[in-house]
């Protein structure tokens, strides 16, 4: 039976992610068992704070609308068939800049996003954290970066993070868990650039290891890692945090989609209503955590309204669904006289970060670029779609495939509180109303791509590229559900924790206050990390159940 | 336009069936691409002829025997509502986007030289095409979508995306296919693994 059509976590185990046809033991909990904690969606922040707070003692369920798949025996090595990986149920993209959706940012499956992420791990620059006060854009977050830098390197470690012994840039960093890779042809092109034109380049840190870790083996360097590792090397959430969780006796539903987190006449949340194996059905918990990533998170919110909670719930500021921030991603792409063949390799092993601690610029924010290995159908998709060349031209283009090179960075872009989600009149195969994502750059955004394509163009001439050519997208989501300093103008505290349901956290992509000029993931597992230090810290102190300034009065 | 010559004339991917850069997962969905090409379900049979004809320009194959099948994973994609996971808000839905974009061309197609798209030569074909690329297209099938965006980001988007998931297109450009368990070793430049393609330079040599 496949991991789409029928729940594989039940009556008590689980899939061995290690093992063809495997089993672990799992605990399992009654849906009438008010558990301490739901989490809704099993990614990069979910299935983190799920492993914490079951090793922490807590009883954990953690709900994931997406399958739960055994790497070694159900992943191909096939573009398309791994298309299951990404998030395929219905939304809208509206806006000045509509984003494309889907395979471009979204997944659904245990491990949520980064079973098909490209594994890259850079962290934040320091002043980020006070973008707005030390660097004047955006907003502060309400995290400090020397916490943040100690939650970084837990990550790391969890992660087996593949990385450089000196990284060029930022403040001091230990050593990475394991040694870096050798980098491929694709990421020397970007050494020979950043070297000609001076700037720092270094070999990426990438979540894959390079040695053996327990029954997963080194990187063969396959190529397909956004079409999922079938070896199990790349360190995603599915084979790192989610066995942590199951040893530690949480319990994970897979195909189980939550439709509405349920509060009572106080305004408390007591547990969710999801939809599984045929059926409605309700999970009782002392608290629920949203964990679904930037869309799906605010439409839980929203689609949660009741009569008192009427614009859904931690919504009292106005700012559930807004600020959403993807990163720029345009690309120079050019031809190199030597073959490159680029499938070799995880795709980005190469990355040049100057332009995120460089200062002098006319634009705020920053980007990192990285060397790039799109597998054919994902090369041949972008390259109509930006150049609108088709007919035997098309078949001359792609021949080149062997000898191309690409540059593409991942751009900050501004929180702008238009942006977000909102939800649509259509509904999903669950009958819920479907997200409405609005997008659209502003001046800033626009500034910083323009230079960056200048500069991409510079250095890949420089690196030996003709024939250049550009394209344009975004990658990744960030934000949507603000984490700040007060009540009025985001949706929880440094903790995750809502300001208006003391019983109600987020643990995604969503808190992010702003983009960075990184790719996100590192970043979300270091938070959640940390949330569930609090969580530890605030329920040994007694204060998990109420806090003293529980908006009573936010009702009227 | 002179004739395409395809860099890796001696290549074929699918000489790795049995090796280890193979594995059953793999094997089951390429066998399954290979021998069983989806029927008509979607569209009505005059649809259906006006697609191939479509596809045709878009990736002419006159140098294959057996042309790699594009318009029947179309259909298939439409039959089984497998959405790419949103829509722009500005486009209709996707089922009813294809089939505005096939009465389209047809009503451009009278317009024009007074007859079917299916019944045109290919210069006209592609003069057709072009049109709708360039927003240009007569009709009133189209309504308020917009041509081009159908064009590039659906109709040429999925066209592609169904030619290279097909292993003679991998073979075509060189790509070292499906690669699990075995993966590569090396990794620079101009060098390669027994079981890469041989580099255009050796062909030559
Ligand atoms: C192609 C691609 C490449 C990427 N490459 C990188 C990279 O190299 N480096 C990097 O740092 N980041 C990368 N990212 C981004 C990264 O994967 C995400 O930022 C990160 O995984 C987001 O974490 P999250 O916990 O917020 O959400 P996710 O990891 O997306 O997890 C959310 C989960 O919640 C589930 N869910 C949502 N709503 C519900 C509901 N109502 N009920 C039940 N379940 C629900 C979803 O199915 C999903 O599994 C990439 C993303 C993509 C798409
Ligand atoms: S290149 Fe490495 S990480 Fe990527 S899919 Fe292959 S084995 Fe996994």
């Amino acid at each position: 039976m496949s991991a789409e059509d029928t729940p594989r976590a039940v009556h008590g185990r689980a899939p061995d992610v290690f093992r063809r046809g495997g089993w672990v033991p799992m605990r399992c909990f009654d849906d009438e068992e008010e558990v301490d904690f739901a989490i809704v969606g099993t990614g990069a922040g979910g299935g983190t704070l799920a492993a914490r707070l079951a090793e922490a003692g807590f009883s954990v369920v953690a709900f994931d609308v997406g399958a739960f798949y055994r790497p070694l025996e159900d992943f191909a090595s096939d573009e398309r068939e791994q298309s299951k990986l990404y998030w395929r149920d219905e939304r809208v993209s509206g806006g000045e800049h509509p984003i494309s959706l889907g395979s471009n940012n979204s997944g659904q499956s245990v491990g949520g996003s980064t079973v098909h992420f490209q594994m890259v791990t850079l962290r934040f620059r320091p002043e980020w954290f006070k973008a707005r006060t030390k660097l004047g854009y955006g907003r502060d977050w309400p995290v400090g970066w020397r916490e943040m830098w100690g939650y970084y390197a837990k990550a790391e470690a969890a992660m087996a993070i593949s990385g450089p012994i000196s990284y060029p840039w930022g403040p001091p960093r230990g050593r990475y868990p394991y040694r870096a890779h050798e980098v491929n042809a694709a990421g020397q092109v970007l050494v020979r650039g950043a070297r000609a034109m001076g700037v720092a380049w270094a070999p990426t840190p990438l979540a894959t290891i390079s040695a053996p870790r327990g029954l997963a083996h080194p990187c063969v360097y396959r190529g397909f890692c956004k079409s999922g590792c079938s070896t199990n090397a790349k360190q995603s959430v599915l084979v790192t945090y989610i066995p942590r969780a199951l040893k530690a006796g949480a319990e994970v539903r897979d195909l189980a989609m939550v439709g509405q987190i349920e509060t009572d006449d106080a305004g408390r949340a007591t547990g969710v209503v999801y939809y599984r194996d045929g059926r409605w059905r309700r999970q009782r918990a002392r608290n629920v955590v949203a964990a679904g990533y930037s869309i799906e998170t605010p439409r839980l919110l929203l689609n949660s309204a009741t009569a008192r909670f009427p614009d859904g719930l931690a919504n009292s500021s106005g700012t559930v669904g807004t600020h959403l921030m993807v990163h720029s991603n345009h690309a120079v792409w050019g031809e190199m006289d030597e073959e490159i063949r680029w499938y070799k390799g995880p795709p980005s092993m190469a990355v040049c970060e100057h332009w995120n601690y460089e200062d002098q610029k006319d634009f705020h924010g920053g980007y990192a670029f990285m060397s790039q290995g799109p597998l054919p159908v994902d090369y041949a998709q972008s390259f109509v779609s930006n150049t609108g060349v088709w007919g035997m031209e098309l078949r001359r283009r792609m021949a080149n495939y062997n000898r191309m090179a690409g540059l593409k960075i991942v751009g900050e872009t501004m929180p702008q509180e238009k942006n977000g989600v909102t939800l649509a009149e259509e509904r999903d195969r669950f009958g819920l109303p479907v997200a409405r994502v609005t997008f659209g750059y502003c001046d800033n955004d626009r500034r910083l791509y323009e230079h960056s394509l200048r500069f991409m163009r510079r250095m890949l001439k420089a690196a030996g590229a003709g024939d250049l050519f550009e394209t344009e997208s975004t990658a990744h989501l960030m934000g949507g559900c603000p984490m700040g300093f007060k009540p009025d103008d985001s949706v929880t505290d440094a903790d995750g924790r809502t300001w208006d349901i003391d019983n109600l956290w987020i643990c995604d992509g969503s808190l992010f206050p702003t983009a960075g000029g990184v790719n996100p993931s590192l970043t979300i597992v270091a938070m959640a990390e940390r949330i569930a230090d609090r969580i530890v810290a605030l329920a040994g102190r007694g204060e998990l159940e109420r806090r003293g300034r529980r908006l009573g009065a936010l009702a009227g | 336009m002179s004739r395409f010559q395809p860099p890796y004339p001696g290549y074929d991917v699918l000489a790795k069936w049995d090796t280890p850069s193979w594995n059953d997962p793999t094997r089951r969905v390429v066998a399954e691409r290979l021998t069983r090409v989806p029927e008509r379900r979607f569209f009505d049979p005059h649809e259906w002829a006006t697609l191939h004809a479509v596809c045709d320009r878009l990736i002419p194959q006159p140098d294959r025997l057996e042309p790699v099948p594009i318009a029947p994973f179309i259909d298939d994609k439409l039959h089984r509502h497998q959405s790419d996971g949103w829509r722009e808000e500005s486009m209709p839905r996707m089922e009813d986007a294809w089939r505005r974009f096939l009465k389209g061309i047809d009503e451009a197609a009278q317009a024009r030289y007074g007859r079917p798209f299916v019944d045109l030569g290919p210069e006209w074909r592609d003069l057709v095409l072009r049109a709708v690329q360039k927003r240009e297209a007569e009709g009133g099938a189209w309504g308020d979508m917009d041509q081009k965006t159908f064009f590039e980001k659906s109709l040429l988007r999925e066209a592609a995306g169904i030619y290279y998931a097909h292993p003679a297109a991998w073979s075509e450009i060189g790509f070292g296919g499906p690669a699990s368990p075995r993966g590569y070793v090396r990794l620079v430049a101009d060098r390669r693994d027994p079981w890469e393609a041989p580099l255009e330079r050796e062909d030559e040599a």
